[in-house]
């Protein structure tokens, strides 16, 4: 199957700044895929390289197999960038015609209201964008980056402005997606939400793809935590498969369990050790 | 043809939105009016010469050409305002606005955004200026009697001026911030306005240097050789004393540029076209 996303070999500079030294990875149809990684790693670059906004310096970029850039790949896809701005004179209602039009979709009113509906705007539709909250407007930029049902969405610190309601309603959205088979590229400082949502992610630093896989994967075995009636007790060196012997060993000498735990690193963990900070 | 009439007509509703043709139309109203009690203050001590020896002189034409000519003159630099300002932060102002991106990742060519936006604005302003021009002629003719020898070549080099204008402003957006593209295409403009007059002295001087100058400059700059050649145009059809006092005034002296100055005109905003095309290609968002 054709992948949502597929970047080879990415390179990008700046003059004499390198913001991506080689980049490989892929986004299935249906992945929902985290890229982390600390400021100025060289995340946005990617994405406006996939969104056709920059050009790359060397290596490929294509979207749904089509070259990114290119008319093909920019139908296929849906995009709400970190900084960005909607014209303050027009309502959500007008600004989803324009990108509809724009996007050559024939969904109508009908797709209008759904969006409207999906990130809870429907009743300020025809409100002045101007006059939302920071949060309103993004999640009206979650909706018009789904205008025409594109096959891969880019989303870059989709979350950055909303409350914890407004962030589970697009985890929500997220994973609805998901089942839809629509591709999400989720770039985000927010590692406890792209540990939640996320299939896959990549950690980036300094241009470099440094680790890559599952979250769990990522996670490393933390030892096995006992409560007994002597204190609290860690065998760091255990994994989940020890901890039945270690309660029989433990109740055999005389001690009381009262709880069993198996600790495992955190993404931020991993997160912390992959950039070296 | 469609994501660009799209574009022109999205960029057109903003305005519209943003009253700024509300406040144009205020404020045009206002010159309309200055200058029809300018010629109505005119034409009444043009007819105190009745019976007075004019020596082949009629007053009331180079009155009436004088005040149209200064009507173009204020109608250019109004439509040129009004093409700037619709126009200086299209492309990088937009883009640094975060404004710009959101439209660039559908799929709509650069050159389509390029387009619409020269459209949109161009469309405007050269509406704007014909009607406005088209106005003064009227109140010239209703207050004082005269109307120019040619109606539309005025009128269409006008147009013509401002949609170079802002094609030029709107090329310069996509390499200049908003305000520095601004001071750019005004100081253009000044420049265009120089070689005019520079033009007019060479001709009382009968300087060939300074006349090429001038002629130079005004190419370089087709709105001004336009401008030029609509004022030639006003008095096509006047000669003798007449003429040469129209020609002594600050908007005589003009002279036309022929069909090729529209060739030209035409080609020029297809250069500025796609070197701003090529430009804006290049550019990282």
């Amino acid at each position: 199957m054709t992948p949502a996303l597929e970047v080879r070999g990415l390179e990008k500079a700046y003059g004499s700044v390198r913001a991506l030294r080689g980049v490989d990875l892929h986004v299935g149809p249906g992945e929902l895929f985290g890229l982390l990684g600390p400021n100025g790693a060289g995340k946005s670059t990617l994405v406006k390289i996939a969104c056709g906004l920059v050009r790359p310096s060397a290596g490929t970029a294509a979207v749904c197999g089509e070259p990114a850039g290119s008319p093909g790949a920019q139908r296929a896809l849906g995009y709400l960038a970190e900084l960005f701005r909607f014209p303050d004179w027009c309502s959500a209602e007008e600004l989803l015609t324009l990108h509809q039009r724009l996007a050559g979709s024939a969904g109508g009113a009908a797709e209008r209201a759904e969006l409207l509906g999906l990130v809870e705007l429907a009743d300020v539709a025809g409100r002045r964008i101007g006059t939302m909250s920071k949060g309103m407007q993004q999640r009206l930029g979650i909706a018009q980056a789904l205008v025409g049902s594109p096959r891969l969405l880019l989303l870059d610190e989709p979350t950055s402005a909303l409350d914890p309601a407004g962030r589970r309603t697009v985890r929500e959205l997220l994973e609805h997606l998901r089942e839809r088979g629509v591709g999400v590229l989720l770039n985000s400082h927010l590692l406890s939400e792209i540990e939640l949502v996320c299939d896959r992610v990549a950690i980036i630093d300094h241009g470099e793809v440094v680790a890559a896989g599952a979250p769990s994967e990522l996670s490393r075995p933390g030892g096995v935590e006992v409560e007994t009636n002597a204190g609290r007790r860690v065998f760091r060196d255990a994994g989940r498969d020890e901890a039945p012997r270690i309660v029989r060993d433990l109740v055999a000498a005389g001690e009381e369990v009262f709880g069993v735990r198996v600790l495992t690193s955190t993404l931020e963990d991993a997160y912390l050790e992959a950039v070296g900070r | 043809m469609r994501l660009a009439l799209l574009v022109a007509g999205f960029a057109l509703r903003e305005s519209l939105r943003r009253r700024v043709f509300l406040v144009v139309g205020l404020l045009t109203a206002a010159f309309l009016a200055l200058y029809g009690l300018g010629t109505w203050q005119v034409f009444k001590e043009t007819d105190e010469f009745d019976g007075v020896s004019t020596a082949g002189v009629e007053p009331e034409i180079v009155a009436g050409a004088t005040l149209a000519g200064l009507a173009m003159f204020a109608i250019l630099f109004l439509g040129t305002i009004l093409a700037v300002f619709l126009t200086l932060g299209a492309v990088r102002g937009d883009a640094e606005r975060g404004l710009l991106q959101p439209v660039l990742v559908r799929p709509v060519p650069r050159r389509t955004l390029l387009f619409g936006r020269w459209l949109g604005a161009a469309g405007v302003c050269a509406g704007y200026v014909v009607l406005v021009a088209l106005a003064a002629f009227v109140i010239t003719e209703r207050l004082g009697g005269w109307w120019p020898d040619r109606t539309l070549g005025p009128l269409l080099s006008l147009a013509a001026g401002v949609a170079i204008i802002a094609a030029l402003s709107l090329a310069g957006s996509v390499v200049l911030a908003a305000t520095a593209n601004g001071i750019a295409v005004f100081m253009l403009f000044g420049a265009g306005l120089t070689a005019g007059l520079l033009g007019q002295i060479a001709e009382a001087l009968g300087s060939e240097t300074l006349d090429d100058v001038a002629r130079v400059a005004s190419w370089i700059l087709p709105f001004e050789a336009l401008y030029q050649a609509g004022l030639g145009e006003l008095t096509a059809d006047t000669v003798g004393f007449t003429r040469l006092a129209i020609d002594l005034g600050p908007f005589g002296g003009a002279q036309s540029g022929g069909p090729e100055l529209w060739a030209w005109a035409v080609l020029y905003v297809v250069l500025v076209g796609l070197a701003a095309t090529a430009a804006f290609g290049r550019r990282d968002l």
